[in-house]
């Protein structure tokens, strides 16, 4: 299956191309992205377009030299346009990326339409660049590409430093005499080769996403600016090479929309599984934190029993916890288990009680309760009936170091503002929850 | 030395001349304008070295771009100012500055000893790379400020206090004689506002000076050497037991300088201010 490889030699040259466009958007989307302007990339791409035609319509010449300085001169001019309105007007910067793509992108296809009504021959193929044709690489357009991002690389690596000051605190550079406005200029202009490099194999309108979402995935990867650089560069140009097999195996399917569905998917899986800062990470944070409070509920309900007697190890019965805790007694028989299961919990003749960690365990839940209460009563001076349900929460959440500070704050009170004991605890156990035994 | 004591109206540029030692800063004739808006208005102050000032005053009192302005952050329509004598942009490399915190992105993918090295960018020069003297520098810094078990955390799992001593920390590594910091006390625990309170004592004992935007005015007196009252235009500067009195209080955050603001504002309208 994998003869088309083979039997198409033009296919390593659309692969090729394919890389280098991965890469260097990769590693130039990272700046955008990271300078909250996504969009530039998008705006610039458009922006190429007028440049293109006019350049084909001054000179006749669809060569790919002609067509990059054509290219690379109306993008620059979008961007100096998006700056300077930024600069020189009260509009802010989302709205003078608007005008510029629109107002470029218009222009452009005015051109175009007008150059397709053309008698001649020679002007097919200039609306290739609106969605991409990769299969139209050629070795030639291949060394052009690769100087390009060689010295958009180049460049990047030159000034690194100086662009993470740029990307991180604008002002501390420039109270430092960084001049920042030149560095802005030139970090853009990198964008504009890295747009340009790909608009012949993924096209104006697509070519945003090759900015935007290696950079958005390889975020989620690392905490570290030049691993996630470098991370985005490969993920591009992954991708990259991905679409083109994927297109050259494939008939008539077209390679930019492939390159950005394949990215998108590398984003997708990213955004949902990196540890951390991926979804799966926090619903599974948020499920552990739900499991630990519905295990400390339960300990608390056999505290809370006891009270009345003073007997805190007194076996009681599944239905009695269950009307205790308003849940089904098959659902509280399944958080018994796991309490047993943690030697919380013992059983007797069908019946549970509280170990010693297990009454421990109860005591500091109740405290850190009761002592929330009184914080909530007599520091922040709320009502005793708006102070309970806060506390059910924070009894979960309060961290030793907190407790500490709440019992230096209240001076180790012996009652809630209920009028109830607050328990008191051996410091040694303070550090563990059920969750962790 | 000692700086010739102040008095409560706007001080007189003979009054800067008379003085024996350059001032730390020197602003004169001050006017900044956002469009056609006003924020600042003929400030003139002089400050002494070696003082910790706080720039104090109500919301939209142009405290912020005071400091901006000065440090040529943002373009000044009037006046000039003078750093030890000199313009600031000739100063550079003796001036520290912490930013609002908040003026950044927390989740910036770097960790605390990155962005206390970014202070020292400046001595490092172009293109080259900060090398193993630069960490030992920044390591240093976050040492002074009690954040150097936090050098390798990110920045965003930092705390707010924490993050506002990782700024301060840049901003000790800059080795400045002359520090701008913009409330740096904001929304800080109760921890961090003691090891600022701390470190400008400490920064003081050695003669540096630190102008400070600052917000909390029962704290002032006991931060703070000198004051700086602005609502537009000066209300007054100079030593905190002088000037820093209830009617100057009043005159700055009270409705006093409304009129004085409409017709501000309505001069900028028609083009702004000349010269």
């Amino acid at each position: 299956m994998w003869s088309f490889l083979t039997d198409n030699p033009n296919l390593w040259y659309v692969m090729g191309g394919c890389a280098i466009l991965g890469v260097a958007s990769g590693a130039l989307g990272c700046f955008a992205v990271l300078r909250r302007q996504s969009l530039l990339g998008d705006a610039l791409a458009h922006a190429a377009l007028p440049g293109i035609c006019l350049a084909f319509l001054l000179t006749g010449s669809k060569s790919p030299g002609v067509m990059l300085v054509g290219a690379l001169a109306s993008s620059l001019l979008g961007a100096l346009f998006i700056l300077g309105i930024v600069r020189g007007t009260r509009l802010k910067e989302d709205s003078a990326i608007g005008i510029v793509l629109s107002v470029f992108f218009g222009g452009g296809i005015v051109l175009l339409t007008a150059i397709q009504h053309r008698p001649t021959a020679a002007q097919a193929g200039l609306d290739k660049f609106l969605f991409g044709y990769a299969a139209s690489l050629v070795p030639r357009d291949l060394e052009v590409l690769g100087m390009l991002t060689l010295a958009v690389l180049a460049v990047l690596a030159l000034f690194y430093k100086e662009f993470k000051l740029l990307a991180f605190d604008r002002e501390f550079g420039a109270a430092m005499g960084f001049p920042m406005r030149t560095l802005e200029v030139l970090l853009t202009a990198l964008v504009v080769v890295a747009v340009v490099i790909g608009l012949q194999t993924v096209g104006v309108v697509l070519m945003a996403a090759m900015l935007i979402t290696p950079a958005v995935a390889a975020r989620q990867w690392t905490h570290s600016l030049g691993l996630m650089v470098t991370l985005a560069a490969l993920i591009g140009a992954g991708c990259g090479v991905t679409g083109a097999v994927l297109s050259g195996a494939g008939r008539n399917i077209p390679t930019g929309p492939v390159i950005v569905l394949a990215v998108t998917l590398v984003m997708l899986f990213s955004i949902a599984m990196a540890p951390r800062r991926g979804l799966v990470w926090s619903w599974v944070r948020l499920w552990r934190h739900r499991k630990k409070v519905r295990l400390e509920n339960l300990l608390a309900d056999f505290y809370r029993l006891g009270e009345p007697q003073q007997d805190w190890k007194r076996a009681r019965t599944l239905p009695a916890l269950a009307i205790v805790r308003g849940q089904p007694p098959a659902r509280v028989a399944r958080t018994v288990a796991q309490l047993e299961r943690s030697g919380l919990l013992a059983s007797e003749n069908g019946q549970w009680r509280l170990t010693d960690t297990g009454l421990e365990q109860a005591r500091r839940i109740l405290r850190n309760h009761r002592l929330w209460e009184m914080f909530l009563s007599r520091r922040l001076e709320l009502a005793a009936d708006h102070i309970h349900r806060d506390a059910e929460e924070m009894e979960h959440a309060l961290s030793p170091a907190i407790v500490a500070e709440l019992e230096r704050l209240l001076g180790q009170p012996a009652m809630d503002p209920h009028h109830k004991p607050i328990p008191v605890v051996n410091p040694k156990s303070e550090a563990s929850n059920p969750q962790s035994s | 030395m000692t700086p010739t004591p102040q008095t409560a109206t706007p001080p007189t540029s003979t009054a800067a001349a008379q003085r024996p030692s350059t001032p730390a800063v020197e602003v004169h004739d001050f006017t900044v304008a956002y469009h056609t808006k006003p924020v600042l208005w003929d400030v003139d102050f002089a400050l002494p070295e070696g003082k910790l000032v706080a720039i104090i005053g109500p919301n939209g009192a142009g405290k912020s771009t005071m400091l901006k302005a000065i440090l040529g952050l943002v373009p000044v329509s009037a006046g000039w100012v003078e750093i030890f004598g000199k313009p600031a942009r000739e100063q550079r490399s003796i001036i520290g500055y912490v930013p609002q915190r908040e003026s950044v992105d927390w989740d910036f993918p770097t960790n605390a000893l990155d962005v206390v090295l970014m202070g020292l960018y400046g001595r490092v020069g172009w293109i080259r790379r900060p090398g193993r003297h630069e960490r030992e520098k920044a390591m240093a810094a976050l040492a002074h400020v009690g954040m150097a078990d936090y050098a390798r955390r990110q920045i965003s799992q930092l705390s707010g206090g924490q993050q506002q001593r990782v700024f301060l920390a840049r901003a000790l590594a800059q080795e400045a004689r002359l520090y701008f910091m913009d409330e740096p006390f904001a929304g800080v625990d109760a921890t961090t506002e003691r090891a600022i309170a701390g470190l400008l004592r400490e920064l003081r004992e050695r003669g540096r000076t630190v102008i400070a935007v600052h917000h909390d005015l029962q704290t002032v007196p006991q931060y703070f050497d000198w004051v700086v009252m602005l609502n537009l235009r000066l209300v007054a500067a100079g030593p905190v037991e002088k000037v820093f009195t209830a009617d100057n209080l009043h005159a700055t955050y009270g409705g006093r300088l409304q009129v004085l603001t409409q017709a501000a504002e309505s001069l900028l309208k028609k083009g702004g201010p000349t010269g």
